[in-house]
C-alpha cells in the first residue's frame, strides 16, 4: 500500500539513526567496561555485553510494534494507561524485593526484573499531553497548573515514598521544562535555581563564622539574595528606579547598624539581617497600599517565604536527612573530602574519566575501570569507561550527539500541529536531558551521587525499554502529523 | 499553532540545554585535560582500602581465669583483576612454598562459582588461609613482586584449658549466606560458629577498622595515604566473663570420661551455670586453623555425636527425679496433703511396684525418701481425678492442662526463651492435644498416663532443665533463668513457678532424707548437708540411665547439680556419687573421697568413646 510507504517515509529518520548510533554506542562501550582478560567474547550470553544485545533485540522490536500501533490509540488510552500505570507503582512496593534499599523492582521470575518507574515517566507524560492538550486549556495561571502539578506529583511521591527510589523520584523534575514551554511562568524556574543557591549556600556556608557574634555567611548570603530580589523587582513593578534605591538604602544602612550593634552590643548578625529584610517588607506594604500596585503583596510573601525556606533548609539538612545523604551532599560541593568513603566511588570515577586524556587509552585498553574498582560501571558509571578509554574526544562526540538529539526532539515537537504531540515530546526531551544532565553531573563530581541511567549506555533492559517506549510513541506521533489534517 | 505567543520559549529551553551541555563539557575539560592531577593519580596513585582485623574479646571464667585468647594468623588473598600478564608465577610459587600444580588447581577453585559462590574479580578472595609468620615471612619481603596477593592478618583462638568445647564453641569462616544476612562480614572473614563464640558474637567480634594506601596502575602499594588521615582504626572486642567455673568444669569432664552423659550445675540463687559438661567431647584446640574442617568431621560423623551438647540439646526420662516437682504441684493442686498416706503393698502396689523395701503405708517425706513408685502414682491420680471425668473426659483434661502449666512453671518442657545458650531442646511435659491425637479425647484416664507420674512415660526433660528444677525447689519457689555471662543485668530474668512456696519444706525435707538414710545414702557428703534424689529411667536404649539431683548446703543452698549417666544402671551406682562429688569439690575446694573419684574417672561405660583430649598440642597441621 502506498500509506505504508508514506508511513515510513514520514518517521524522523535523523532521530532514529541518532537512537541507533547512541544504542550502538552504548552496547560497544558496555563490552569495554566489563572486558576482561579471561572473558569472552561480546556476543557470549555469559558476559552483560552479550544479555544486552538480547535487550537491544528486544526494544528493536519494541519499537517496530509501536510504529504500526495507530497515533490516535496513545491519546485515547492516555488516562487509562496513567491510572494503571498508578496502580502497579503502589502494589511494587508490597510485592517488590528489596534492591539495594529500595523497592522499585518487580521480579517476574526467570531473572527477569522490570521497574515500574519506567514505565511511569512514559504515561504521565501522556496524561499530562492528554490534559493540556485537551480543548480550552491553556496556562494563564498558577491554579491551571494545579492538576498537571497533582499527575507529575503522585507517581513520583510513591517512588519517592514507598519504593525509597530517590533517583527515579526526581526525574519528574524534568516535566518542569515542559510547564515552561506552555506557559508556565519563568520565574518559578528562576526560583528554582534561586532555592538551590539559597540551599548550597546554607549547606556550604551555614555555619561558618563570620568573626562578628552569631552570624554565619551562609546566612547572611541568602538574605542578601532576597534583599536583591527586593530591589530588583521594585525596579520592574514600579518602572523607575526610586523605590528600589530607597529599598537598597535599608539594606546597606541596617547592614551597617548590624554589624556595629554585632561588633558592640552582641547582637546576633543574623537578626539584624532579618529585622532588614521586614523593614524592606514594610516599606513595601506601604508602597502598595498608597500606590494600589497589589503585586508588591506578591514580593512581600516571596520575602518572607524565602527566610522561611531558609530555615527550613538549615534545619532538613542537618536533622532531617540521613548522614549518608548529608555526606554525599557535602562531599559533592567539597566541603568534605572522604576518599575511603563516601567520595570513594565519585574520587574513583573521576581519577578514571581524568586519565583518558585527550584520546583516551583505546577501546579495551581502560585500566582504571579494569583494575581499580570503579562501582557500578556497568550501570550508572559506565561514563566513566567512555571517558577513560575514548578520552575528552570521546566523551565530546557521545555529549555532542546527545545535544544533538535532544533538540531535535524539540525540533520535532515544534512542528507538531497537535498539542497532545508538542506536549508529549518536550517530556521526552526533558527526560533525556534530565537523565544525561543528572548521570553525568554525578560521575564528573558536579552533582551529588544520584543513581539514574545514562540513556542508551547504562546496562539493563528495563532502563532501555524505557527509553525507547517513550521515544518511539513520540516518533510515531509525529509521523502521523500528516494523517491528523 | 496555538501557542505562538510562547514559541520563543523553544530557544530560551535549547540555551538551557546547549549551556547545561557546555558547563558538563567544561567539566570534562578540567578533568581530562585541564588537570593533570587524575592523570598523575592514575599513573601512579589510587586508593586501595585494606581491612585491619580487631582483636577478639576475650573469654574468662567467673574466677577470672583466662579460657579463650587469641593468636596471630595468616591468609593470603588474591584480587584477580590485579594480576598482570606478567605476572611472576614460579617466584610466587617459591615464596610460599607450593607446587605450580597447587597453585593452578587453587586458581581454578577461586574462579569456579560453583565451588565458590560468592567470587568477584574486583574483591579479595582467599588463596590461602591461617598460615604461620614463618610461612608468609618470604613474601612478605617481597610483597610488590606479587601484585593482587595480599597478605591479611587474621587472629584465631587458642585455649587454656583443654574443656568446655560445647560451652565455648568456635569460630569459623563465614559462609555465603552469612555475608547476605549481615553487611558486616565480608568473604574470608571469622565468626563464632557455636556456644558462647556464637551467642556473644556481636560483642566479641568488635568493629573492623579500615587502612587506606596508595598504589601505582599495576595494583603495587606505595604506602599509607595522607598518613592515614583517613584510616579508621579498629575497635576491639569485649571482653567477656563467662559463670562457668572452669575447674569444676573440668572436675565434671573427667568424670564422664568414659561414659556418655552430662553433669549441670546452677548456683540456685543467681541462675548461674557453673558447669555445663557434655560427654563425648573435644579439645577445642583441634578446632582451630587449617586442621578444623577434618576434625569437624570426624565429629559430626562419630556415632555417639559428640557435637551434641547433651546438657541442653539431650532429653532423658527424669526417672524418679521427677517425683520431687510432682510433690510440689500435687500439693499445690490440693491432691495430696503433707500427711495423706498411700499403701504400698498389696492390691495398693498395683498398676507400678515399688522398687524399695520399707513400711506401708507412707507419707510424703517417707515416699521422696524411699522413691516409692505406688505413693506417686496414688498421688499422681487422686490429683488429675480431683474434678472427676466428667461426660466428655473434659473434667480430666482440664485438670491435667493445669498440672501441666504447674510443672511448666519450674522452666520445664520449653526452651529458656530468655537465656543465652546456643542450642537448646524445649524436652517434652505432653499435652493435652498429643494425647487426645494418640487416644482420642475419651480414651485417656490417670492410668492410661500413669507412668508420668515417676518420671518415665512421655515426660523427658534435658539435663539443663533438670538442674534447673533442683535450684527452683532449692530456692524454694523461683528460678533465674540458666545463663552463661556473668553479668547483672541476668539477674532480673526471675521466673516464679505456680506452686506456693510454703510447700517446698516438705520436698526439701524428702530430699534431705534421700541422703540422709534414703537412696542415696552412700552417697553422702561428710560435713555437708545436702538434699538430692536419685532416679533410675528406663528407656529404649537398653540398661537404665543413672540419674540424680542435688542441691547444697541445706540452708541457703550454692549449688544446685543435675547427672545423668546414659546407661549406667541405678542412680545411686553413678550418677549420686558424681553428684555429690561436685557438690563436696565445690563447696569446700577439695575432696575427702579421693578412691570414689578415681573410681568414677576410670570407669569405661561406653567403650566406643573417644577420648580427644589425648595427645593435644599441634594447633596447625
Amino acid at each position: 500500500m502506498a500509506g505504508e510507504r508514506s508511513l515510513i517515509k514520514a518517521f524522523d529518520w535523523q532521530a532514529i539513526g541518532l537512537y541507533l548510533v547512541l544504542v550502538v554506542l552504548g552496547w560497544v562501550n558496555l563490552y569495554g567496561a566489563i572486558y576482561d582478560f579471561d572473558q569472552s567474547t561480546i556476543m557470549s550470553l555469559d558476559n552483560r555485553a552479550g544479555k544486552q544485545f538480547l535487550w537491544i533485540l528486544g526494544a528493536f522490536g519494541i519499537a517496530l510494534v509501536l510504529s504500526v500501533v495507530e497515533a490516535k490509540y496513545y491519546n485515547i488510552f492516555s488516562y487509562a494507561i496513567y491510572i494503571i500505570t498508578i496502580g502497579i507503582l503502589l502494589i511494587t512496593p508490597i510485592i517488590a524485593k528489596e534492591t539495594k534499599g529500595s523497592l522499585s523492582w518487580i521480579d517476574l521470575g526467570g531473572g527477569v526484573k522490570i521497574q515500574p518507574a519506567e514505565l511511569a515517566k512514559i504515561s504521565t507524560a501522556m496524561a499530562l499531553a492528554k490534559f493540556m492538550s485537551s480543548y480550552g486549556y491553556k496556562v494563564r495561571s498558577l491554579r491551571d497548573l494545579l492538576i498537571p502539578a497533582l499527575i507529575m506529583l503522585a507517581p513520583m511521591l510513591i517512588i519517592m515514598g514507598p519504593q525509597k527510589e530517590t533517583g527515579s523520584a526526581l526525574v519528574f523534575v524534568s516535566f518542569l521544562l515542559m510547564f515552561y514551554r506552555e506557559g508556565m511562568n519563568g520565574n518559578i524556574l528562576l526560583a528554582g535555581v534561586v532555592a538551590i543557591l539559597m540551599f548550597v549556600s546554607v549547606v556550604a556556608w551555614g555555619t561558618e563564622p563570620l568573626g562578628v557574634y552569631g552570624g554565619s555567611l551562609g546566612f547572611v548570603i541568602c538574605t542578601g539574595i532576597v534583599a536583591l530580589i527586593q530591589v530588583i523587582f521594585a525596579r520592574k513593578l514600579t518602572g523607575r528606579f526610586r523605590e528600589s534605591l530607597i529599598l537598597l538604602s535599608i539594606h546597606g544602612l541596617m547592614t551597617l547598624i548590624g554589624l556595629v550593634l554585632a561588633q558592640n552590643a552582641g547582637l546576633n548578625l543574623n537578626i539584624a539581617c532579618i529585622i532588614s529584610i521586614v523593614i524592606g517588607c514594610i516599606y513595601m506594604a506601604y508602597l502598595a497600599l498608597s500606590t494600589y500596585r497589589r503585586t508588591f503583596w506578591v514580593l512581600i510573601a516571596v520575602s518572607l517565604l524565602s527566610i522561611g525556606y531558609v530555615f527550613s533548609c538549615d534545619y532538613l539538612f542537618h536533622h532531617m536527612l540521613r548522614p549518608h545523604q548529608r555526606d554525599r551532599i557535602m562531599v559533592t560541593l567539597n566541603l568534605k573530602e572522604d576518599p575511603s568513603g563516601v567520595g570513594y566511588n565519585v574520587n574513583q570515577s573521576q581519577i578514571a574519566i581524568g586519565s583518558g586524556g585527550f584520546f583516551g587509552k583505546g577501546y579495551l585498553n581502560g585500566t582504571q575501570t579494569k583494575l581499580k574498582y570503579v562501582p557500578e560501571q556497568d550501570t550508572d558509571f559506565i561514563f566513566c569507561t567512555i571517558g577513560e578509554e575514548f578520552g575528552f574526544f570521546g566523551s565530546l562526540i557521545v555529549l555532542l550527539l546527545y545535544a544533538w538529539f535532544i533538540l531535535r526532539l524539540i525540533a520535532i515537537a515544534e512542528r507538531q500541529r497537535d498539542a497532545y504531540n508538542r506536549i508529549y515530546g518536550y517530556c521526552v526531551a526533558g527526560v533525556f536531558f534530565f537523565h544525561l544532565t543528572i548521570n553525568i553531573g554525578m560521575v564528573t563530581g558536579l552533582l551529588p551521587v544520584i543513581g539514574i541511567p545514562l540513556p542508551f549506555f547504562s546496562y539493563g533492559g528495563s532502563s532501555l525499554w524505557g527509553f525507547t517506549i517513550l521515544l518511539f510513541i513520540f516518533l510515531r506521533l509525529d509521523a502521523s502529523r500528516a494523517e491528523s489534517y | 499553532m496555538i501557542n505562538d505567543r510562547l514559541y520563543y520559549r523553544r530557544y530560551v529551553i535549547s540555551a538551557i540545554i546547549v549551556l547545561v551541555v557546555l558547563v558538563l563539557l567544561y567539566q570534562l575539560f578540567h578533568l581530562q585535560i585541564g588537570s593533570p592531577k587524575y592523570k598523575d593519580m592514575a599513573d601512579s596513585n589510587a586508593f586501595l582500602k585494606r581491612t585491619v582485623f580487631p582483636v577478639r574479646g576475650l573469654i574468662y571464667d567467673r574466677n577470672g581465669e583466662l579460657l579463650v585468647y587469641n593468636q596471630a594468623a595468616y591468609d593470603i588473598t588474591v584480587i584477580m583483576r590485579e594480576i598482570p600478564a606478567d605476572f611472576d608465577t614460579t617466584g610466587f610459587c617459591e615464596a610460599v612454598k607450593i607446587s605450580r600444580e597447587r597453585f593452578d588447581e587453587r586458581m581454578g577453585d577461586i574462579k569456579n562459582l560453583r565451588k565458590n559462590r560468592g567470587y568477584s574479580p574486583y574483591t579479595p578472595q582467599t588463596f590461602m588461609s591461617q598460615l604461620k609468620m614463618e610461612d608468609i615471612a618470604q613474601l612478605q619481603e617481597s610483597e610488590f613482586r606479587f601484585p593482587g596477593f595480599y597478605i591479611q592478618q587474621h587472629t584465631l583462638r587458642d585455649y587454656t584449658y583443654s574443656c568446655a568445647a560445647h560451652v565455648l564453641g568456635s569460630i569459623g569462616e563465614v559462609s555465603h549466606s552469612d555475608i547476605e544476612r549481615d553487611p558486616y562480614y565480608a568473604s574470608g572473614d571469622y565468626a563464632g560458629r557455636d556456644g558462647v563464640e556464637y551467642t556473644y558474637e556481636n560483642s566479641l567480634r568488635g568493629e573492623k577498622g579500615v587502612e587506606v594506601l596508595l598504589r601505582d596502575s599495576k595494583g603495587r602499594i606505595k604506602g599509607s595515604y595522607e598518613n592515614g588521615a583517613f584510616d579508621k582504626a579498629p575497635k576491639a572486642g569485649e571482653n567477656i566473663t563467662l559463670t562457668i567455673d572452669i575447674k569444676l568444669q573440668e572436675f565434671a569432664e573427667q568424670m564422664l570420661q568414659g561414659k556418655l552423659g552430662s553433669i549441670v550445675a546452677i548456683e540456685p540463687h543467681t541462675g548461674e551455670i557453673l558447669t555445663l559438661a557434655s560427654n563425648p567431647t573435644w579439645d577445642p584446640a583441634i578446632m582451630i586453623g587449617r586442621q578444623r574442617g577434618n576434625n569437624y568431621m570426624s565429629l559430626l560423623n562419630d556415632p555417639t555425636k559428640p557435637l551434641m551438647n547433651r546438657a541442653t540439646q539431650a532429653s532423658y526420662a527424669p526417672g524418679s527425679t521427677f517425683k520431687t516437682v510432682q510433690a510440689c504441684v500435687e500439693l499445690e493442686l490440693g491432691g495430696i496433703t503433707p500427711s495423706t498416706p498411700f499403701p504400698c503393698s498389696g492390691t495398693g502396689s498395683k498398676p507400678i511396684r515399688c522398687t524399695h523395701s520399707h513400711g506401708s503405708p507412707v507419707a510424703l517425706v517417707k515416699a521422696i525418701e524411699q522413691s516409692c513408685n505406688p505413693y506417686f502414682w496414688h498421688a499422681y491420680r487422686v490429683t488429675l481425678e480431683k474434678n472427676g471425668y466428667g461426660n466428655g473426659n473434659e473434667k480430666f483434661r482440664d485438670q491435667y492442662s493445669k498440672w501441666r502449666t504447674y510443672i511448666m512453671s519450674f522452666g520445664l518442657g520449653k526452651t529458656f526463651e530468655d537465656a543465652d545458650l546456643y542450642q537448646q531442646k524445649s524436652g517434652r511435659i505432653p499435652s493435652v492435644e498429643m494425647y487426645d491425637k494418640w487416644y482420642g479425647p475419651k480414651g485417656w484416664k490417670a492410668l492410661t498416663i500413669r507412668s508420668n507420674s515417676i518420671g518415665q512415660g512421655e515426660v523427658e526433660l534435658t539435663p539443663l532443665q533438670l538442674a534447673n528444677m533442683v535450684a527452683t525447689i532449692a530456692n524454694g519457689g523461683y528460678y533465674i533463668t540458666p545463663h552463661l555471662n556473668k553479668n547483672d543485668s541476668m539477674l532480673s530474668r526471675r521466673h516464679q513457678t505456680l506452686v506456693s512456696p510454703k510447700w517446698f519444706s516438705y520436698v526439701q525435707e524428702g530430699m534431705f532424707s534421700v541422703l540422709d538414710h534414703g537412696t542415696g545414702r552412700r552417697s553422702q557428703i561428710p560435713g555437708i548437708d545436702a538434699c538430692g534424689k536419685t532416679g533410675t529411667a528406663q528407656n529404649s536404649h537398653g540398661k537404665d540411665h543413672s540419674v540424680f539431683v542435688v542441691y547444697a548446703p541445706k540452708d541457703n543452698p550454692k549449688i544446685a547439680v543435675a547427672v545423668i549417666i546414659e546407661n549406667g544402671g541405678f542412680g545411686a551406682t553413678w550418677a549420686a556419687p558424681m553428684g555429690s562429688l561436685m557438690v563436696e569439690r565445690y563447696l569446700t575446694d577439695s575432696i575427702s573421697r579421693p578412691d570414689l573419684y578415681d573410681r568414677m574417672c576410670n570407669s569405661v561405660i561406653n567403650t566406643n568413646v573417644i577420648d580427644r583430649k589425648h595427645g593435644r598440642g599441634k594447633k596447625f597441621d
